[in-house]
């Protein structure tokens, strides 16, 4: 097993396991924490793809700031352990078995369908020099409008949750 | 050089895409659905970049950063509607929150 199959092995393990994590435990501190394995993890294997920025970004947005305000409001709000609700039987013997199929099927099917393709076994590509460099350009070029229309999305949204989170308004 | 074939990326981005299904439809703490959402748009973004590696275009990796910001955009708001839900009812059990329930 080369190295870069161990790494993705490593990782992908790092990360269904953090997912697993995330559903099972009750506090949702310890969820946010889960959801941060899975998320560095995940940056990892977008270093495996070639993907420098994205995943410097993963680390830097999603599992700092992201994640930093979901502990801040986790902690602001107190929330404790999630109450059990009066169990069904159905959500126990029913769905339990049908939210496994799914998980498995899903991934069952995009096996079979993506196997046996010869551009996708097999990455063939070779990682350009400086991925970077080619994403910039076209991000300020052929990207140049959806990148400045996500500054109004962001200004938006900052005016939104300001609104949003004040006391009586 | 990497030896990994990338239909093993594209199986665990639907392995993580179904467990952020699993969690948004048993999770009853409304923060705890919010990051089953924030799961599932992780794995499609592991699939963008997949993708992006095996036909050789940087196009997928543009998705994933815009994809990145939105998600940022969204748990502002929707964090902001949490606080707000907890300050007007009390509780984050989404069972407890049916103002619109028929």
């Amino acid at each position: 097993m080369s190295v870069p199959v161990f790494m993705f092995f490593a990782c992908a393990a790092l990360a269904v396991l953090g997912a697993v994590l995330l559903i099972v435990v009750r506090e949702p501190i310890h969820s946010a924490l889960a959801l941060i394995l899975v998320m560095a993890a995940l940056a990892v294997l977008y270093l495996l793809l070639g993907a420098e920025f994205i995943a410097a970004v993963q680390l830097m947005v999603y599992a700092g700031a992201i994640m930093v305000l979901f502990v801040f409001v986790i902690m602001l709000l107190n929330a404790g352990v999630e109450e059990r609700t009066n169990k069904s039987l159905m959500a126990k013997y029913l769905g339990l078995p049908l939210a496994g199929f799914l998980v498995l099927d899903l991934a069952w099917w995009i096996a079979k369908s993506t196997a046996g393709k010869a551009e996708l076994t097999a990455s063939a590509v070779p990682a350009q020099a400086s991925s970077t460099i080619e994403l910039s350009r076209m991000l300020f070029k052929q990207y140049l409008f959806p990148f400045e229309a996500t500054s109004i999305l962001i200004l938006i949204a900052m005016l939104g949750a300001v609104v949003l989170a004040r006391r009586d308004s | 050089m990497n030896g990994v074939p990338i239909y093993y990326f594209l199986v665990l981005s639907a392995v993580l895409f179904g467990l952020g299904v699993v969690g948004f439809l048993f999770k009853r703490n409304i923060i705890a659905l919010f990051m089953s959402i924030e799961l599932m748009l992780n794995a499609v973004n592991l699939a963008f970049v997949a993708f992006s590696r095996a036909l050789g275009k940087l196009d997928g990796q543009v998705f994933v950063f815009f994809v990145i910001v939105v998600a940022a955009a969204e748990a502002a708001v929707g964090l902001a509607i949490v606080i707000n839900i907890a300050h007007n009812r009390q509780t984050l059990n989404v069972e407890q929150v049916d103002l619109l329930k028929f």
